[in-house]
């Protein structure tokens, strides 16, 4: 099937099975920060922006992506350098298989609800899953920004 | 403690390559090997946990457009290896073929395929027609032993060093170790603990899966990528289970999505290299999850018996221990794991004890095989020693916390449990003190009803590792000056997300008088690393770091040689000082600079040092963990409300990546402990997919609170020991404790959930 994608702001036309998979599709293309770790929706690593709202794109087949935009961590280099360091000054990005997935839903947080409680931050990220970290200093490196970003505001 | 003066180590640096890995470049094996006409390779697995594959079709297979090759066991070359990555000759007995007419459990390897891409991959595996001569098939550890049905009844198994084990009774391996008469002791003591405790199979759940690409490279040579923290013990195993020679081999890891002891073992990199070897053209597998969780590497399931006798007065007198461990089809890591079952959890109790024994078989079974698992047997050992003494605690009405410094190993101790090693860096006495004080054990220990059906209370727990194996791990580092005054550090470790590269890069920095991102860190390759065992037995801080600190050492004596030669003076009248080279006494000096461009003129120096390093010892980091629990009585939930840990790991290198290993390893424990289910039926796991097993998310783990307290090792570089492992350690007994408090029952085995908390019973502590 033909498909008319816009990826990161650059309209890609494909022909693609079916059956193929957003993910697949994205990897295909150069998007190399899209990760699988499971196949099964439940570890959050493949997180990508369609039409500005997180989805899987483990769970999303290409054609029904057709003719709409979707946004990888390639497209938000710029908005995640601006809070990463955070995350780095916590040594909480590890391994980083997961990142992109953590980084790309951590946006949509922040876009959502500039200012999350710790709660708030914990059950949104819920389904990004991490196996180095243990979390916290992922929280951490969150509210540390906040911090400072609340601090130049002042 | 030594008087330190350190400017980089001990400082929070970022990690060389966090830029690089939170902006999500492609740095990972699928990520960096996307040529075109890589061949998919994927394989047909064994239905059945014991079987023999009497008859094999491939042709209608073969014919399907975009299949490449399809392989059986008459393919393949017919020498045994084993997959363990562990040091020449392995522990683990020589037991597998690439593939095998022989199948041992559900998941097995039949037949392996290479295509064009993934849907012919997958259509292939459909049509290839076996028939098996299904045999029954040994299923319980418990009776695996002597069993008439053999797992392993080839002629052709060879083990490579004496472990105890012989293949015609199922057994891998058995050891006997004692000190003192224990049964003497235990029969004079006021107070026997006597249980039994299970630890499952469970999964490291890294969250890259077992991946590698094969190529032939211009040389004409097997080029490997793998996913592996153990590039030099994989070119072996490549070139033993292919039967090629070494000098045809190279491997290379490149960023790892997570380790843990799952990627010690070259899970599935044969088969890749088998297909580019046999085709000539790049290869690539990459494990589904449902493969990681069916045909993995996991930890090895462990029935730990202790018999514990202690006085009146809580001195804990002698100690037995049985462990039973379960290998699975094959033996990778078997006789080895289950030796730390006995020896890390025996020497925290070194300060009164006069004897002690400690007995292990492990054995074969047919289910899938076991491997190394970040604690490596250790585990499963201090759940079981550390649930006891909380129950000898409760039991003579004795605070957990007094007991324990009142037993527990101290500085300058000879731990006989411990190979007889002196305990030369420990500051387990301070952990327990400063924990008890942060955590305020004295208001969280007791059981505080909540009015709402809720109870919270506290447990704890103690734990050591050690550091590298000791005698025989082998760390080294080549040290390079660069044209313009920096370094390059090569090495054959593996940061697998740890931040190995960075903390060497301090060490270097440390030593050279320089900033961390003057040092380039380059690792691991074959061809180019200097020799190292791998990352693995918490050893790259302590041994690769000491190897670094010594060929640091190395560089400036030559670096002073080559700067004496410019000013036509001694050696000996030179002194390195970061930047320049100063001549004693005088005001002359040579910039580092201008040596770098000096070793590229007439030069008769390279600027480059190697140096390799083994430690007799493994001193062992401690740590002390208090966790708070709140229990819901009517659900038997468990939340984590609080988990402290304070931490020996000798000098802290890195406090950042060092409280990150700590709270990541608490976070597994906290898997392992509550969640990370395995249920066999019939042979296969049924938890095959994140969607059954379930880790933790952000939401189960509380707040994780991590602190530091240093003693100093003199035998590793500038005073450090090991911090990857020994955090796993102590969430397996300080949770059963806290539950214990809650409840009144003692869980002895793991995962505890919430039904056996609401029933308050488990279906392995009826059977005891």
């Amino acid at each position: 099937m033909e498909v008319k994608i816009n990826v990161n702001g650059r309209v890609i036309t494909d022909s693609v099975d079916a059956d193929m998979l957003l993910l697949d599709f994205l990897r295909k293309h150069g998007c190399y920060s899209v990760k699988c770790g499971c196949e099964t929706t439940n570890c959050g690593l493949c997180t990508v922006f369609m039409d500005d709202i997180p989805v899987l794109s483990c769970s999303v087949l290409t054609v029904r992506a057709n003719g709409h935009k979707i946004v990888t961590l390639e497209g938000l280099q710029d908005e995640a350098k601006e809070f990463i360091g955070f995350i780095a000054d916590q040594g909480a990005e590890q391994c980083g298989f997961c990142n992109p997935g953590f980084i790309v839903n951590t946006i949509a947080l922040l876009r959502e609800n500039p200012n999350p409680t710790d709660d708030e931050i914990r059950a949104y990220l819920v389904g990004n899953l991490c196996r180095c970290s243990g979390y916290n200093g992922q929280l951490r490196g969150i509210r540390a920004f906040l911090d400072y970003r609340d601090s130049r505001k002042e | 403690m030594t008087e330190k003066n350190l400017k980089v180590v001990g400082k929070g640096y970022r990690k060389k390559d966090s830029q690089q890995l939170l902006l999500g470049k492609p740095l990972f094996m699928d990520d960096i090997t996307t040529g075109q006409g890589t061949l998919v390779v994927k394989l047909l697995r064994s239905p059945h946990p014991n079987a023999i594959v009497t008859e094999i079709n491939t042709a209608v297979a073969k014919k399907l457009p975009g299949v490449a090759a399809v392989y059986t066991w008459e393919d393949v070359p017919k020498q045994r290896f084993t997959i363990a990555g562990q040091t020449y000759p392995e522990p683990s007995p020589y037991d597998r073929l690439i593939l095998d007419r022989h199948v041992r459990f559900v998941g097995d390897p039949v037949a392996i395929v290479a295509a064009e891409n993934e849907k012919a991959a997958d259509a292939a595996l459909k049509v290839i027609k076996v028939k098996y001569e299904v045999l029954e098939p040994v299923l319980d550890y418990h009776t695996a032993k002597d069993n008439p049905v053999l797992v392993h009844p080839e002629d052709d198994w060879k083990p490579m060093v004496p472990v105890g084990g012989d293949n015609k009774r199922n057994l891998v391996s058995a050891e006997s170790h004692s000190y003192g008469d224990v049964d003497a002791v235990l029969a004079t003591c006021d107070h026997i603990i006597e249980h039994k405790y299970h630890i499952r199979a469970v999964q490291q759940a890294m969250m890259e899966t077992f991946r590698a690409y094969t190529e032939i490279d211009r040389y004409g040579r097997l080029h490997v990528i793998s996913s592996t923290q153990i590039v030099f013990h994989l070119r072996r195993i490549l070139s033993q289970a292919l039967c090629i020679p070494k000098s045809q081999i190279r491997t290379e890891k490149p960023r790892i999505g997570g380790g843990f002891g799952a990627k010690q073992t070259a899970v599935n990199e044969v088969y890749p290299a088998l297909v580019t070897l046999k085709t000539g053209r790049p290869a690539k597998m990459i494990y589904t999850r449902k493969e990681c969780q069916i045909c993995g590497s996991p930890r090895h399931e462990m029935e730990v018996s202790v018999r514990l006798g202690a006085m009146n007065d809580g001195t804990i007198r002698g100690i037995k221990l049985y462990t039973l461990s379960n290998s699975g089809a094959y033996s990778e890591h078997a006789p080895t794991t289950v030796h730390l079952s006995g020896t890390k959890p025996l020497p925290l109790y070194t300060g009164n004890m006069e004897a002690y024994s400690f007995d292990t078989e492990v054995v074969y079974t047919n289910l899938q095989a076991a491997g190394a698992y970040r604690g490596y047997g250790a585990p499963q050992g201090i759940f079981a020693v550390e649930s006891c003494v909380n129950e000898l605690a409760e039991k003579i009405g004795m605070d957990p916390t007094e007991i324990r410094l009142k037993n527990m190993v101290r500085e300058g101790m000879v731990m006989p449990a411990y190979y007889g090693h002196t305990c030369t860096s420990c500051a387990l006495d301070r952990c327990i003190n400063r924990a008890k004080e942060l955590f305020n054990w004295a208001e969280k220990y007791p059981v505080r009803d909540m009015g709402n059906g809720k109870v919270r209370t506290a447990g704890i727990a103690m734990a050591m590792q050690g550091s590298a194996i000791s005698n025989l791990d082998v760390g080294s580092a080549t040290l390079k000056l660069s044209d313009d005054g920096t370094y390059n550090l090569l090495h054959g470790a593996a940061d697998m997300g740890t931040g190995s590269d960075t903390i060497l890069a301090q060490m270097v920095a440390e030593c050279m008088d320089c900033e961390p991102d003057d040092v380039a860190v380059l690792s691991a390759d074959t061809d180019y690393s200097p020799y190292d065992s791998g990352s693995y037995a918490s050893s790259t801080t302590y041994l690769t770091g000491k190897a670094t600190e010594m060929a640091c050492e190395k560089l400036k004596k030559e670096i002073c040689q080559v700067a004496a030669g410019m000013l036509g003076c001694s050696e000996d009248e030179m002194k390195f000082a970061g930047k320049e080279v100063c001549r004693l006494g005088t005001d002359q000096k040579v910039s580092l600079k201008d040596v770098s461009y000096k070793l590229q003129a007439n030069s008769n120096n390279s600027g480059i040092v190697t140096v390799s390093h083994s430690s007799p010892t493994s001193p062992p980091p401690f740590m002390v963990g208090m966790v708070e629990i709140e229990l819901d009585k009517l659900t038997g939930k468990v939340d984590i409300l609080n988990y402290l840990s304070v931490v020996d790991c000798g000098t802290v290198v890195n406090p950042n990546l060092a409280r990150i290993q700590t709270e990541g390893g608490i976070a597994q424990g906290i898997g392992m402990t509550l969640t990370e289910n395995v249920t066999y039926v019939d042979g296969k796991p049924l938890e095959d997919s994140f969607m059954q097993y379930k880790i933790p998310s952000r939401q189960d783990v509380g707040i994780l609170r991590t602190e530091f307290e240093e003693s100093y090792e003199p035998t590793g570089p500038f005073g450090a020991k090991s911090i990857g492992e020994v955090v796993i350690n102590t969430p397996a007994p300080a949770l059963a404790h806290a539950i214990y408090r809650a409840t009144g029952t003692w869980f002895r085995d793991l995962p505890i959930l919430p039904e056996h908390i609401v029933f308050g019973k488990q279906p392995f502590y009826d059977k005891e």
